[in-house]
């Protein structure tokens, strides 16, 4: 289900999406593609964790509704695991506060409601990742 | 003569002084408690004001006149106390549980509380009594002449006055003192049991000095006693028998009998000791009354009388200090009588006559009774007492003193034995009557007037030919009836006093307070089932204590007790069983109890009354209005705790509901801002530069998809929500199954799934909103369509009967819902954890439910099919169901 999609330009990190809905994933890995980051997306929820080791990302992109293991879960178990300073943007469409406390009890590093704009997307991602703004 | 008038009335105040503070002391020690004072010795004492200055100095004149007739006097008592002591025991029991105050009180009581009967008894007590007390007035002056040498006509009427002044004094003080409920004068008590020791030892002496100073020994007095008129007496059978009965019920009916016998009884147990204490008393009394009187008439002149020999003889031997200690004696007798038998009329007219004219006089005057009534009734009794020994002493100044002393006597027994036949049948027949006791009252009462009375008040040969010169009216003899006019009088009053009593009785019906009152007197004893007795002092107050703490609690019960004892003076003690503490206590359980109940355990404890029938019903009522009142609670409770149980469900419907609400929105949320989500991003991304024309046109067409998924997702919000409020029209039409199946899947569209149909099974006619129906079977395939896995997709469509259900069974042949995932499916946006992508909002399936709800039908999984299996079931039309079978 992980795909690895090369990066048309020069590539400032990996990012791993973990999306079950085939369009936004498709929308969000455009972007940052064409920002220049080389993304690999993953649809279920419970093989996740091992997308995190395998692809070894810069940077998570983590959706909360995901069939199998919730967002929630895939956050704590990667701030409990070795890379617990793993940068990890979570989106949501439920938009609920209570979803964004949990998830910055659970120590997210970004938060954001779907929908989002591009533009904030991508600079979230760059920040998360230390990058530089506006590069290309 | 030594004895000098001044000297005498010296010794009598003195006398009268030691009599006041013996009467103080017995207030003093009753009021701390009783002892000694109020056992059965002081009680049996008290009783021998039965010996007035009739027996004490009457006796001996009567023996002189009639031999051994006197005895009668003493053996009434003496047959009263020794074979009917059962009988006075009732007496005491009915006087003590009832409240007696007087005669007249337990006659009113008994007859249904008629204050009719109390006022012809109080008039009868006071017309019977009044001679008596001025006989003893006539005593009492008749001594003191005796002694007094310059005594004259003047001087004896001048000095009853003063006498009946000075009782009538000492009998307000200490007969008015307080105003107990059970009308108890232990100050008096106390003085007439000292009188009456005074009494025996005055007559003892005399009596002694008589055989042995002047008859040289006993067998001296007999021989003087053989030489004297006195054996030449020979008994009248029938006389014999009257004058026994009269002085037999004069020993209960009496009205100061009544009053030392009932009223100042203070425990039934001291009337077992006075059973043969009296009778020995009164032996001792008669005991040298035939020496007395035989010597009397050998040595005395013939003039003397010889109703005051017990004086005579000892001052004509020169023996002053007895014939002192004789006087004492005499007075003694003579103002005991007069103290308890004022304050026993005292009590009759204050209770009977002066407070209920009061009463009546208050009601006409003002609206209401005000003011202290315990005063105005200490006042009549006080007025009662001065009105009474005026009487008395009005009678003996008009009459002048001049019947013989045991004449009046006996004119007085027979008075007041009239109201025996009411009493005795009264504690003894259920039967009788108020009317048919006023009726023999008041005959015996004409009778005894006519005949007795009235010939003593008028003189002997008071009209001789009878009133209008009819024969048989004659006082002395009537009815023709010639003979002992005494026996005449007597057998005729009460013979036919009973009579009328019996007959108006029978012929009479009880009114229902006397059906009420008889049982408590006539059954007294079936009443008291409990061991009885007085208890007095802390025994009863500590056992009141517990009980009290039980009901008001231990702090509330304790200080009411401590303050009663500080009352007392008695600080940290237990308080004595007054009445006010009873009362006090009484009205506090009363609050917590009832009335009725209160009353009942206070006098359980402390034995004072007797739990009536009434009483018990009372407690019966007020203990079932507690239970229906605590019934009344418990449904209340009952309909709370249901209520409240209630409301806890619906409280908790509520937060399931909004639990599911939030659920439901955020739900929402999610399933719009999804496709939001890609119709947002790739609009953005369609604005950018350098995209291909391939990329724009499949951004563009996820962007439509999304936008009827929207669109889709709000249909079927707006349907479910339809759906559910129940809102929308059915349009119930009669179709072919088949029909509708066809509609449906040509509805669902080329969606490469092979359905597989049985036209067999689907020629069946139903009833339903057709569109519904497809709507539900369109879902079902295409849900089919969308999450069959198979390589190549089948649904199998089965149309089964059974019963009056149609039952169409939507088979495909995928790998089917997990069994944790099956009761979720129906549930609103459930996504089942392995088809997450299938692009569903998950209201499907709740819709389908609703829809079938509303059709009467149902939706199901069907488990055991291979792949997933829903079956849907709908009921058939009564006609084709029938037609089919």
């Amino acid at each position: 289900m992980t795909a690895d999609q090369s990066a048309p330009q020069t590539s400032p990190g990996r990012v791993l999406l973990i999306e079950d809905e085939p369009n936004i994933a498709t929308a969000i890995a455009f972007i940052l593609q064409r920002d220049g980051w080389r993304v690999s997306t993953h649809s279920d929820g419970t093989t996740a964790l091992e997308a995190v080791d395998r692809h070894a990302p810069d940077v998570v992109v983590l959706d909360v509704m995901l069939p199998g293991k919730s967002g929630f879960d895939i956050l704590g178990a990667i701030r409990d695991g070795e890379r617990s300073a793993l940068p990890v943007l979570m989106l949501t469409a439920k938009g609920q506060t209570k979803d964004r406390e949990r998830a910055e009890a659970l120590g997210v590093s970004r938060f954001m409601t779907k929908p989002f704009s591009n533009r904030d997307l991508l600079d979230a991602v760059r920040e998360l990742a230390g990058a530089p703004d506006g590069t290309g | 003569m030594n004895l000098t008038f001044n000297l005498l009335v010296a010794v009598c105040l003195a006398y009268v002084a030691f009599l006041f503070v013996m009467a103080f002391a017995g207030e003093r020690q009753a009021a701390r408690g009783g002892g000694l004072l109020r056992g059965p010795g002081i009680y049996t004492l008290s009783l021998s004001i039965y010996c007035t200055a009739w027996t004490f100095y009457g006796a001996v004149g009567y023996a002189a006149r009639s031999g051994l007739e006197f005895m009668t006097i003493y053996l009434g008592p003496t047959l009263v106390f020794v074979g009917w002591w059962w009988v006075l025991r009732k007496l005491v029991r009915i006087g003590r549980a009832e409240r007696i105050t007087s005669i007249a009180d337990i006659l009113s009581s008994r007859y249904g509380k008629s204050n009719l009967l109390a006022v012809i008894v109080t008039i009868l007590a006071v017309i019977g009594t009044t001679p008596y007390i001025s006989l003893q007035l006539q005593s009492v002056t008749l001594s003191f002449g005796v002694f007094a040498t310059s005594g004259d006509a003047a001087g004896q009427t001048s000095l009853a006055f003063w006498v009946a002044t000075g009782l009538a004094v000492f009998t307000i003080l200490f007969g008015t003192r307080n105003l107990d409920a059970n009308e108890r004068h232990d100050g008096i008590v106390t003085a007439i049991a000292v009188e009456s020791i005074v009494k025996l030892v005055a007559l003892l002496s005399v009596g002694i000095f008589v055989v042995w100073g002047l008859n040289d020994g006993l067998s001296g007095a007999a021989a003087t006693i053989a030489a004297s008129p006195l054996a030449d007496w020979t008994a009248t059978p029938g006389r014999w028998a009257g004058l026994i009965f009269v002085s037999a019920a004069a020993i209960i009916c009496l009205p100061r009998m009544f009053q030392v016998l009932v009223v100042e009884n203070t425990d039934e147990r001291h009337l077992a000791t006075a059973s043969w204490a009296f009778p020995l008393y009164l032996l001792a009394m008669c005991l040298f009354v035939v020496p007395i009187a035989a010597t009397g008439l050998a040595r005395m002149p013939a003039g003397a009388n010889p109703d005051l020999y017990v004086l005579t003889l000892p001052l004509a031997e020169g023996r002053d200090g007895l014939a002192m200690l004789a006087f004492l004696g005499g007075f003694s007798s003579a103002t005991s009588m007069v103290i308890v038998a004022s304050v026993a009329l005292a009590t009759m007219l204050s209770n009977h006559i002066v407070m209920p004219l009061w009463l009546a006089w208050q009601g006409q005057g003002r609206a209401s009774i005000s003011g202290d009534v315990r005063r105005v009734v200490l006042g009549a009794r006080r007025a009662s007492i001065l009105v009474v020994l005026a009487m008395g002493y009005a009678y003996y100044a008009v009459s002048g003193g001049t019947s013989a002393l045991a004449a009046i006597g006996l004119i007085s027994f027979v008075g007041m034995a009239q109201v025996l036949p009411a009493l005795m049948f009264g504690l003894f027949w259920t039967g009788a009557t108020r009317i048919g006791a006023a009726s023999g009252i008041v005959t015996g009462f004409a009778i005894w007037a006519w005949t007795m009375l009235l010939p003593v008040l008028m003189g002997p040969g008071w009209l001789p030919e009878g009133p209008f010169g009819i024969g048989a009216l004659r006082p002395e003899a009537m009815f023709g009836l010639g003979g002992d006019p005494f026996l005449t009088s007597l057998l005729l009053s009460i013979g036919l006093n009973v009579l009328v009593f019996c007959a108006v009785s029978l012929l009479t019906e009880p009114t229902q307070m006397e059906r009420l009152q008889a049982p408590r007197f006539v059954q007294v004893f079936d009443r008291a089932a409990r061991p009885r007795g007085h208890r007095s002092g802390s025994a009863g107050a500590e056992e009141l204590l517990v009980m009290a703490q039980r009901i008001l609690g231990a702090a509330e019960a304790q200080a009411l007790f401590g303050a009663a004892a500080r009352g007392e003076g008695r600080i940290g003690e237990m308080p004595h069983v007054t009445p006010a503490l009873l009362e006090t206590l009484e009205r506090r359980l009363s609050g917590s109890v009832g009335a009725a109940t209160a009353h009942a355990m206070v006098t359980g404890i402390t034995g004072d009354s007797i739990v009536s029938v009434e009483d018990l019903l009372a407690v019966a009522d007020e203990t079932a209005q507690i239970m229906e009142y605590s019934a009344m609670l418990q449904s209340q409770s009952d309909e709370l705790t249901h209520t409240a149980e209630q409301l806890r469900e619906a409280n908790a419907k509520l937060t399931a509901l909004g639990r599911q609400k939030d659920a439901f929105l955020s739900q929402v949320s999610h399933e719009l801002r999804t496709p939001m989500t890609s119709i947002r991003a790739f609009s953005e991304i369609l604005r950018m530069d350098g995209l291909e024309e391939e990329e724009r046109a499949r951004y563009a067409g996820i962007i439509q998809d999304e936008s009827q998924r929207l669109t889709r997702l709000l249909d079927d919000l707006l349907d479910l929500s339809v759906l559910e409020s129940g809102q929308g029209t059915l349009n119930r039409t009669r179709a072919s199954l088949a029909d509708i199946l066809d509609r449906a899947v040509t509805a669902s569209g080329q969606t490469g799934l092979d359905v597989i149909r049985n036209p067999d099974q689907e020629d069946v006619e139903v009833e339903t909103d057709t569109d519904r129906l497809a709507q539900v079977f369109i879902n079902l395939i295409t849900n089919a369509a969308k999450y069959c896995e198979a390589a190549a997709p089948s649904l199998r469509i089965r149309v089964g009967l059974q019963g009056e259900s149609v039952m169409i069974d939507f088979i495909d042949n995928g790998a089917g819902i997990a069994p944790r995932d099956r009761g979720l499916i129906f549930e609103k946006f459930a996504r089942l954890s392995d088809q997450a992508s299938a692009g569903s909002a998950g209201l499907g399936l709740a819709i389908c439910r609703e829809v079938m709800m509303r059709l009467d039908g149902t939706i199901d999984y069907l488990p055991g099919q291979g792949g997933a299996a829903f079956r849907v079931r709908l009921p058939r039309p009564v006609d084709a169901a029938r037609a089919a079978e």
